[in-house]
């Protein structure tokens, strides 16, 4: 809340020093932005952690500590730790592929990254079981193997990784178009491999973009609720993860048991948006100073 | 390290970078490789480099086969024109790099490193920087310290690509003059890429110059600059005043119309460098011309005229003060032009 009211707070100062609008305005302008923020994002954020807490801290810890609501916990995090790395993986490979080569077909896969993205992701996850399900095209094939990934954890875990394949791609390709390919020539004509360039190069110069990436896709892997829900069948301690959870609670009138699972996850979104700027500030810094040495030299230039 | 070039042919799409280029460079030289942007000179760099695979044609190191070896693979030392520094290292460790990432069994240990990267920073004088970032150092600087990491590495060979191209004069001047120096103590075979015939002239031991992917010219900066072997050579290096004529009895005709279908009179292009034609009050000899002054330029060591010929080509010559005070010129005024014959250059096309 406090964080949420610092951060309209900043641009409302700075504009009082460098715009010249009537004072009435800009209070008006301030005062509607706060009541907004109040309204949709202070009262619902109050809303979750007064509901969980609602009925003493005894309770709030006792639908934490339930055995079904460790293993939806348990569940989220194993398939974030699947879907994250996974990602990571496929959008490093991806805004490679994508920042460093011409290839036929570059345009296609740049614009079939964001298809998850424009998918809703109730059909995400019928495309799913459409696929895998005992009726699906490999189903019969899967089940003559007695391998089962509909209504089971490796669903959920499918679901997951293609509701946020774009996402890790969307943060690394503009970083690696902008640091472009000279520094990596700089590596191998200096003697290393291209794995060597790769981690000593590569990687450190798109860290900032690849954590931001990495952040925002464990959010997003943690909170799926559209497409695990179709594929996973809800199976009480098996298959449901905690936004499954959360309406499974909520539909039994559990208000307290509900909101105390989702106040964690309402906790992962703070956590999320915190690291979020903390990142954002030494990118952003490195960015300006290198574009003010540029600007100097430029001015160099011209002085010449 | 002496290098060889063998019918490099080199096409980007339909663009053809090299076309076919040949070129020997003898161990200890300092060449440079002239031209205009997109004759080819950084794409031949390049395939020097290891950076850039040649579509056919050879490169040999030391008379040996180079031509498929990888960057890592050819000890070239690579200075790139926006130095490529690596941002997230400081100084010190971008000098480094090319140290730490040798195979474990060659690896110097950290102390030998240190002293390594110490002597090197010192060479360009530039060891008070060594705990900056990249962005902190000015262009200059950071032009220095991607030598010095080049140098690293103990190249065999050192590749420039627009050594000064991002500079202020006054700093250009300085580290060509440097570049010199140290050319001269470390004696690498380098080869380095400019689009300035001045910044070529002054540091090449001999100068390689590029138009359209082909060498035009191979020479000493004295053959190329007062024997051009092509017309695009004497138009790039220098002004230079360009006549249509034809050769009449031995003899050089301007301005008048060309004899049609006549073999013994072929047309030509006639090359004057501005400080060649001599100017004066009455025509002298057969070869000279009448020109009207148009403009006069006397700041500077020498007098600058523009001129238009009768024919109405505009003309540039260059006199000394003495002459401009004999001649006593005006704007309006009515000279004779005469080229010192023997620095005519007649092209026959």
């Amino acid at each position: 809340m406090a964080m949420i009211i610092s951060r309209a707070g900043a641009p409302a100062r700075r504009a009082s020093l460098s715009v010249s609008e009537p004072r009435l305005v800009r209070i008006a302008l301030t005062t509607t932005a706060l009541i907004f923020l109040l309204f949709f994002l202070g009262l619902p954020l109050f809303a979750v952690f007064f509901y969980a807490l609602n009925k003493g801290v005894g309770v709030y810890l006792a639908s934490i500590a339930d055995r079904y609501t460790l293993s939806a916990i348990f569940k989220t995090l194993l398939t974030a730790s699947i879907a994250v790395p996974l990602n990571v993986a496929f959008g490093i490979a991806a805004a490679w592929a994508i920042a460093r080569f011409d290839f036929h077909g570059k345009n296609i896969l740049t614009t079939m990254i964001d298809l998850p993205f424009a998918v809703s992701p109730v059909i995400a996850g019928m495309i799913f079981v459409l696929l895998f399900g005992s009726q699906g095209i490999f189903g019969a094939w899967l089940t003559s193997h007695d391998i089962k990934i509909i209504f089971a954890t490796p669903g959920i875990i499918l679901a997951t990784t293609f509701v946020t394949f774009p996402i890790v791609a969307r943060e690394l390709i503009p970083a690696m178009q902008a640091s472009g390919s000279e520094e990596e020539e700089a590596a191998l004509s200096l003697g290393a491999s291209g794995w060597q360039a790769f981690w000593r190069v590569t990687i450190p110069n798109v860290k900032w973009a690849l954590l931001y990436g990495v952040i925002i896709c464990n959010a997003r892997a943690m909170g799926e609720f559209g497409a695990v829900s179709v594929v996973s069948g809800s199976i009480r301690g098996k298959t449901v993860t905690m936004p499954l959870w959360v309406e499974i609670l909520y539909n039994e009138y559990n208000f307290a048991g509900a909101f105390a699972v989702a106040s964690l996850l309402t906790l992962l979104a703070l956590v999320t948006i915190l690291a979020k700027r903390l990142i954002a500030a030494p990118a952003i810094s490195n960015e300006i100073s290198d574009e003010r040495a540029e600007s100097i030299e430029a001015k160099l230039g011209e002085a010449a | 390290m002496s290098i060889e070039i063998r019918n490099i042919t080199k096409t980007f799409g339909t663009f053809k970078a090299l076309d076919n280029v040949s070129l020997e460079i003898k161990t200890g030289e300092l060449i440079a490789l002239l031209g205009r942007s997109g004759s080819g000179k950084t794409t031949l760099l390049r395939v020097l480099g290891g950076l850039e695979i040649p579509d056919s044609g050879q490169v040999l190191f030391h008379g040996e086969e180079a031509t498929d070896r990888s960057a890592r693979q050819r000890q070239v030392g690579f200075v790139f024109q926006h130095y490529a520094l690596f941002r997230h290292m400081t100084v010190f460790e971008n000098v480094a790099f090319g140290l730490r990432v040798r195979p474990r069994n060659v690896r110097p240990n950290e102390e030998q490193i240190r002293k390594r990267v110490r002597e090197l920073l010192n060479l360009v004088q530039l060891d008070w920087v060594a705990d900056r970032y990249a962005s902190q150092l000015s262009g200059g600087q950071r032009q220095r310290i991607a030598l010095a990491r080049a140098l690293a590495v103990e190249p065999r060979i050192l590749l420039l690509d627009e050594p000064f191209g991002a500079l202020d004069a006054k700093v250009r001047r300085d580290l060509r003059q440097w570049l010199k120096r140290l050319h001269d103590d470390l004696h690498i075979t380098t080869v380095f890429v400019t689009h300035d015939q001045e910044e070529a002239l002054e540091l090449g031991n001999r100068v390689v110059l590029f138009h359209e992917g082909r060498v035009e010219q191979i020479g000493t900066p004295d053959e190329v600059y007062n024997h051009p072997a092509t017309p695009f050579v004497f138009e790039f290096l220098g002004n230079v005043n360009l006549f249509h004529g034809r050769v009449e009895n031995g003899r050089l005709r301007f301005g008048a119309e060309p004899i049609n279908g006549n073999g013994a009179t072929p047309k030509s292009k006639v090359y004057v460098r501005p400080h060649l034609l001599e100017v004066s009050n009455s025509p002298a000899g057969q070869d000279s011309f009448a020109a009207t002054v148009r403009q006069i330029n006397s700041a500077g060591p020498l007098v600058k005229l523009e001129l238009v010929t009768e024919w109405g080509d505009p003309v540039s010559a260059e006199i000394s003060h003495d002459r401009f005070r004999a001649l006593d010129l005006q704007p309006r005024a009515r000279v004779y032009l005469i080229p010192k014959e023997n620095r005519v250059f007649v092209y026959q096309i």
